[in-house]
């Protein structure tokens, strides 16, 4: 049959591909890549967490959870996140599990959006935010987030993007793909803008252990937030859990309730071996996770200072494990610059624009990477950029 | 702690070159760093971790429980010191329950290992008794695993 595509809906025809998804492609037919491109950690899960999962499935834990998650699971977030992040949350109706914050995130969309509200967030920004939006019959109205700010959250250029019509405010601190964090005064005015504007906030703060500077500030522990807030966090990042898929939701119980609703007609329950894993993670993974976090810190300093030596501009990420910098000196645009440092040199950087538009003339680099291949990207990195800079091809 | 020595235990490097360059110190810093680790007995030595098996190793290594009278003046410092001298022991440990010294000893084969227990150890004065179990396969030391597969860490090479 001739046309398949007209049968597929105009909003999804209509959505553009992951940017990362046409990187990957151009990667993967590439040999002997050093990839700064990942943006998962390194680590292996701590073994604990894994010997949990075995002992999960040892004992048969093969079934359906209740649709919000363990109660155990969900005990645990709770207890984990007053101690770490400060709000608290009933784990009987105020916590829902899900299959990883990109799950929540969609969750927490399509029960809050109606056809036609808009959502406003930052940019450059995780590359699920507009799609999700847009997904959502919604409307997305970006904010822009700028290097000479390290990528905070400017209060004034968010009051001023607002119009009639936001509902939302989305935000993720520490931001991945930028690393960009924002202090308490900011962003206890940004709170104090939300009440005025009446905004409900979904708070995406799966990169929050991962802060170096200060401490995490958590906007649903802010003066007045608690119930205009959608705090989305999971184990994915601070304990190397990715493959395990699980996110939770926290936030006012009518909002969960909703959010619940969609969770248990799509996808019914995360998967239980990973709620207990993630059950261990969250009791005793607390010394594994700050191992982590140094090492994450050392490789940022080493990254930073590397890229400025190359000629680079970049800021210092307050937090994640993701470089920006700014590569606007080498006279390349920031897709030519990932194309031409993977054919001449063979590392992988991500183009800023695939995280939105005011990405432009940056690229992200992660070092969720080893010292040995992170020195050695940064070796041809440098290589690369003189050579540019000198007006050379390879 | 200084830098360094994070590093050091961290296992990541232990050449001052690749020390230098992950922490962003001068070369100098570096070794200045190292020796004063060592001045201040911090630092005892270098020794690397290798798996006999692959190695082709034949030598014998044998636990040793060793019950010893404690003296006067000194308790168990001096009989430790002792024991420790001698080229088959490679470490000594006092411990809490039903015997007072660990000490793990090699040698090139189980009689050496039995010649050194039965003449030389268990005949010092103030040795009261031993029992050595000998060690018949290593699965991890120092950290490292021995002959155990390495953990998959294949990641996607472009991912959100």
């Amino acid at each position: 049959m001739a046309e398949p595509e007209r049968f597929i809906a105009r909003h999804v025809s209509g959505l553009p591909r992951s940017g990362i998804r046409d990187f990957f492609e151009v990667v993967a037919k590439m040999r002997d890549v050093i990839s700064l491109g990942i943006g998962e950690p390194d680590f292996v899960t701590p073994w604990h967490v894994r010997e949990a999962a075995i002992y999960a499935l040892e004992r048969g834990r093969t079934h359906y959870t209740s649709n919000l998650g363990t109660i155990e699971l969900r005990r645990a977030i709770s207890a984990y996140l007053a101690r770490h992040f400060g709000p608290e949350y009933r784990p009987e109706d105020e916590i829902l599990v899900t299959v990883g914050v990109s799950e929540a995130l969609d969750l927490a969309l399509r029960a809050l959006l109606n056809p036609g509200d808009k959502v406003l967030y930052h940019q450059p920004c995780y590359v699920s935010y507009m799609p999700g939006i847009r997904l959502a019959h919604a409307e997305p109205v970006p904010v822009a987030t700028r290097a000479e700010d390290c990528f905070a959250i400017d209060p004034e250029v968010l009051e001023a993007a607002w119009t009639p019509g936001c509902k939302v405010l989305l935000l993720n601190l520490p931001c991945n793909p930028t690393g960009g964090v924002t202090d308490r005064e900011p962003l206890e005015r940004i709170a104090r803008f939300a009440v005025e504007k009446d905004l409900l906030v979904i708070s995406d703060e799966i990169y929050g252990e991962l802060t170096f500077e200060g401490t995490h500030v958590s906007l649903a522990g802010l003066p007045g937030m608690r119930d205009r807030t959608l705090l989305l966090h999971g184990v994915s990042k601070a304990f190397a859990m990715t493959g395990f898929r699980i996110g939770y939701a926290c936030g006012p119980a009518a909002l969960i309730e909703a959010m619940m609703k969609v969770h248990q007609y799509s996808m019914m329950c995360a998967p239980i071996l990973s709620q207990d894993a993630a059950r261990e993670a969250l009791t005793r993974g607390e010394d594994s996770m700050l191992r982590m976090r140094e090492q994450y810190l050392r490789r940022r300093e080493l990254v930073v200072r590397r890229f400025r030596e190359a000629g680079l501009g970049c800021h210092t990420p307050g937090g994640a494990f993701y470089a920006f910098p700014d590569i606007r000196s080498t006279g390349l645009d920031e897709r030519q610059f990932a194309l031409r440092l993977l054919e001449e040199e063979k590392v992988a950087v991500v183009p800023g624009t695939a995280f939105g538009a005011d990405g432009a003339g940056f690229v992200r680099a992660s070092f969720a990477t080893g010292y040995d291949r992170l020195i050695e990207a940064c070796d041809r990195i440098e290589r690369f950029a003189g050579r540019v800079a000198a007006g050379g091809m390879a | 702690m200084n830098a360094v020595l994070e590093l050091l235990l961290e296992g990541e490097a232990h050449e001052p070159e690749r020390l230098a360059a992950i922490l962003g110190l001068e070369l100098g810093e570096v070794r200045r760093q190292l020796a004063e680790l060592s001045e201040n007995g911090v630092l005892l030595g270098w020794r690397p971790v290798l798996n006999p098996e692959a190695r082709g190793d034949r030598e014998v290594r044998a636990v040793i429980e060793v019950k010893i009278t404690p003296e006067r003046d000194g308790g168990f410092n001096r009989l430790a010191e002792r024991i420790g001298r001698f080229d088959e022991v490679e470490s000594c440990h006092l411990m809490s329950g039903g015997y007072d010294l660990l000490v793990f000893v090699k040698g090139r084969s189980l009689h050496d290992v039995a010649t050194f227990v039965s003449e030389r150890l268990a005949t010092i004065e103030g040795v009261v008794s031993t029992a050595t179990h000998f060690l018949l396969r290593s699965y991890k030391e120092q950290g490292y695993f021995l002959g155990v597969p390495e953990q998959e860490r294949r990641r996607l090479q472009v991912s959100p």
